[in-house]
């Protein structure tokens, strides 16, 4: 973890912490384009990573860089990217190649007031459904969301780890709060660092997109030890040639988007504060639940049984973890800066075991621990089944 | 030369249509590679979207077929975690100079030692005969059915205002001098364009009643000229004249080099140790 007794206290910003954590878990290849609110993540690594050996590029424009960095990726490099909105929008085509493709990456989308040019100094969590569903066609995506600067510097490694583990693209979310904000933190010298299982086949005997027991075909790297393969987004069998062959298409699509929910259990990741006995609960992520755990703490204080669940994963959606609390609490809270897109998700989840109800902030400014409390207080008078 | 030693023969046939000259600088390339002396391991190709973008998928080297316009971002991610790899980038004039035009400006202007193989056919072949910045003025396409009223791009002076440090333009009529330049253009160290003006029979040919790939590879021949020459011409015979051979060759600082130093001298160790 990024906090250690051992290691030196440093007050840095979310997307330094990005940095470090990127530089932790073993990155030799950044491409990006400045974009507010995330060019201090380009910046810092554009000083650090010369400095290890590792290649730090500005491209041209963000495809550039989204393209680059499945080109290093391929080529044997860990690779991470670093945008907000509008740059994620770009980006997603290739992104999507990367899926198809299964080429581990990272993209860090630090969030802004949308749509289009928007905000670009404000916070915002409109991109949570975008990092689900922002490319075309059915694919898997793993998405995590930090709270806090030092658990940035972890969700940062762990994107690594996941994406390296499972040959996928992990989505980093960050939002204008956490990635600017000062803390304190401690960061650790030594980290758990994933690495991507190479061929367990010779040469000649090599299947690149491979049907395993476990979904994640081994992978090559493009130039090393014999192992010449074939890339492309086309839809392709084992070898990774094209195929039109209807049952190896099915097969690819169905591996591909099974591939996660195999290893759910260890993507999966949520944290829960003061929720053993809550009547009620607030789900929230990001900087939201920063305030929320602030509420939480007051209305417990004022006798309220509330308790928050934050995921850390936000895609894929811990559904079940949400499920079984819905079957203990009469309500669930759920304060947004968007209008309310993981609320619906929220609601899928429960599927009516309890009330769901929204609370969306779009006009710019963070989700105060006021305003949340204010609604579990009123969710506490009137809502049914709390007994405070 | 054996081209089966770089052939993935197991792929073919080719998906071309009958007449297209894709097949005949993919021929070249090979002549090209095989006379280098690399080996297969050694080699990358990359493509993006397009008829001569499905190349690299009959060559036996380490193959990416990346998305539409994109072949030279990725390629430059590949050559930069591993600069030893000789890294062939192969693309057409639709998918570099339309939807990758800002890839393609961008790595001239970097100088990244990336040899571009860019098949002109004047025309967007695979998906049916639409027009393309480098379709001439006035000619058709099923986008342009009263012929463009768009004039077309010179690639390879496009390449060479952007900073490449080898351009060359050839046709698929003379295959023996094609494979020359793709020799140099792989040897030199930077960006290096090779534009190989190729006919599309199928779809070119036919909506502008050029005949056969016989004929238009004819067409291509008459039509070639020097750079001296081409100067002496006026008027709409120079705007159809095709200036063939190496239109560019400077020594200039290569990327992935530059970049090396950079790292050498941030780490302590003196350029070249």
């Amino acid at each position: 973890m990024g906090e250690t007794p051992a290691s030196p206290v440093r007050v840095m910003s979310g997307n330094e912490a990005c940095a470090h954590g990127a530089l932790a878990a073993g990155l030799r290849f950044f491409a990006g384009y400045p974009i507010t609110p995330s060019s201090e993540i380009a910046e810092e690594l554009a000083v650090r990573l010369p400095k290890l050996g590792g290649v730090f590029m500005q491209m041209e424009d963000e495809i550039a860089a989204m393209g680059a960095v499945v080109g290093a990726s391929l080529a044997g490099a860990k690779a991470m990217t670093a945008t907000s909105g509008p740059g994620f929008s770009l980006k997603q085509e290739n992104i999507g190649f990367a899926c198809m493709a299964e080429v581990p990456c990272v993209i860090v989308d630090v969030q802004r007031g949308g749509p289009s040019t928007g905000l670009p100094t404000m916070p915002s969590q409109g991109d949570v459904m975008q990092a689900r569903w922002g490319t075309h066609g059915d694919h898997p995506i793993i998405a995590l969301v930090p709270f806090s600067v030092a658990e940035t510097f972890d969700l940062t490694v762990r994107a690594f780890n996941l994406a390296e583990a499972y040959r996928t693209p992990v989505v980093l979310l960050l939002d204008e709060i956490i990635g600017h904000v000062n803390e304190k933190v401690r960061l650790s010298d030594s980290v758990e660092v994933v690495e991507r299982k190479g061929p367990d086949m010779p040469p000649d005997r090599y299947l690149p997109y491979r049907h395993t027991e476990d979904g994640v075909p081994p992978m090559a790297a493009f130039g090393r030890d014999g192992y010449r393969f074939h890339v492309t987004g086309l839809a392709h069998d084992e070898t990774g040639f094209p195929t039109n062959d209807p049952v190896e298409i099915d097969r690819l699509n169905r591996r591909l988007n099974g591939k996660l929910d195999r290893h759910r259990e260890r993507i999966v990741d949520v944290a829960r504060h003061a929720c053993d006995d809550a009547e009620l609960a607030v789900f929230a992520y990001g900087s939201v639940a920063r305030a929320a755990r602030q509420a939480i703490d007051e209305a417990r204080a004022k006798g309220i049984p509330a308790g928050l669940l934050r995921p850390r994963t936000l895609w894929p959606f811990p559904d079940v973890e949400v499920r079984e609390l819905a079957r203990r609490v009469a309500t669930i809270l759920v304060p947004e800066m968007n209008l309310g897109q993981m609320a619906h998700e929220v609601e899928w989840a429960v599927g009516g075991a309890c009330r769901v109800v929204p609370f969306s902030r779009v006009d710019g400014l963070p989700v105060r621990p006021g305003q949340i409390l204010e609604l579990v207080e009123r969710e506490a008078r009137t809502g049914a089944g709390v007994s405070a | 030369m054996d081209y089966a030693r770089y052939l993935r023969l197991e792929k073919f046939p080719l998906i071309w249509c009958p007449g297209c000259g894709d097949g005949i600088v993919l021929k070249a390339i090979l002549r090209a590679v095989d006379r280098i002396g690399l080996e297969r391991d050694e080699i990358c190709m990359v493509s993006g979207i397009g008829c001569s973008s499905r190349t690299p998928g009959y060559v036996d080297v380490n193959t990416l077929h990346t998305t539409h316009g994109r072949a030279l971002t990725f390629a430059t991610g590949v050559k930069m975690t591993r600069p030893d790899l000789t890294v062939i980038v192969v693309t057409g004039d639709g998918d570099a100079t339309a939807i990758g035009g800002n890839h393609f400006i961008h790595a001239a202007r970097r100088n990244i030692d990336l040899s571009v193989i860019l098949y002109n056919n004047w025309i967007y072949g695979m998906t049916g005969g639409q027009v393309s910045p480098a379709t001439p003025r006035g000619d058709r396409a099923s986008t342009a059915p009263f012929g463009s009223s768009e004039p077309n791009f010179d690639i390879a002076a496009l390449a060479a205002g952007a900073g490449a440090s080898f351009v060359a333009r050839e046709t698929v009529a003379k295959p023996l001098l094609l494979d020359k330049l793709i020799e140099r253009a792989i040897r030199k160290k930077g960006f290096s364009l090779v534009e190989v003006m190729t006919p599309c029979p199928t779809t070119y040919g036919r909506l502008n009643r050029k005949g056969d790939a016989v004929q238009m590879t004819a067409y291509l021949k008459e039509h070639s000229t020097s750079k001296a020459k081409a100067e002496a011409l006026s008027g709409e015979e120079r705007e159809r004249a095709i200036v063939t051979g190496v239109l560019v060759d400077v020594d200039k600082p290569e990327y992935s080099e530059q970049y090396a130093r950079l790292v050498q001298r941030l780490r302590g160790a003196p350029a070249g140790a």
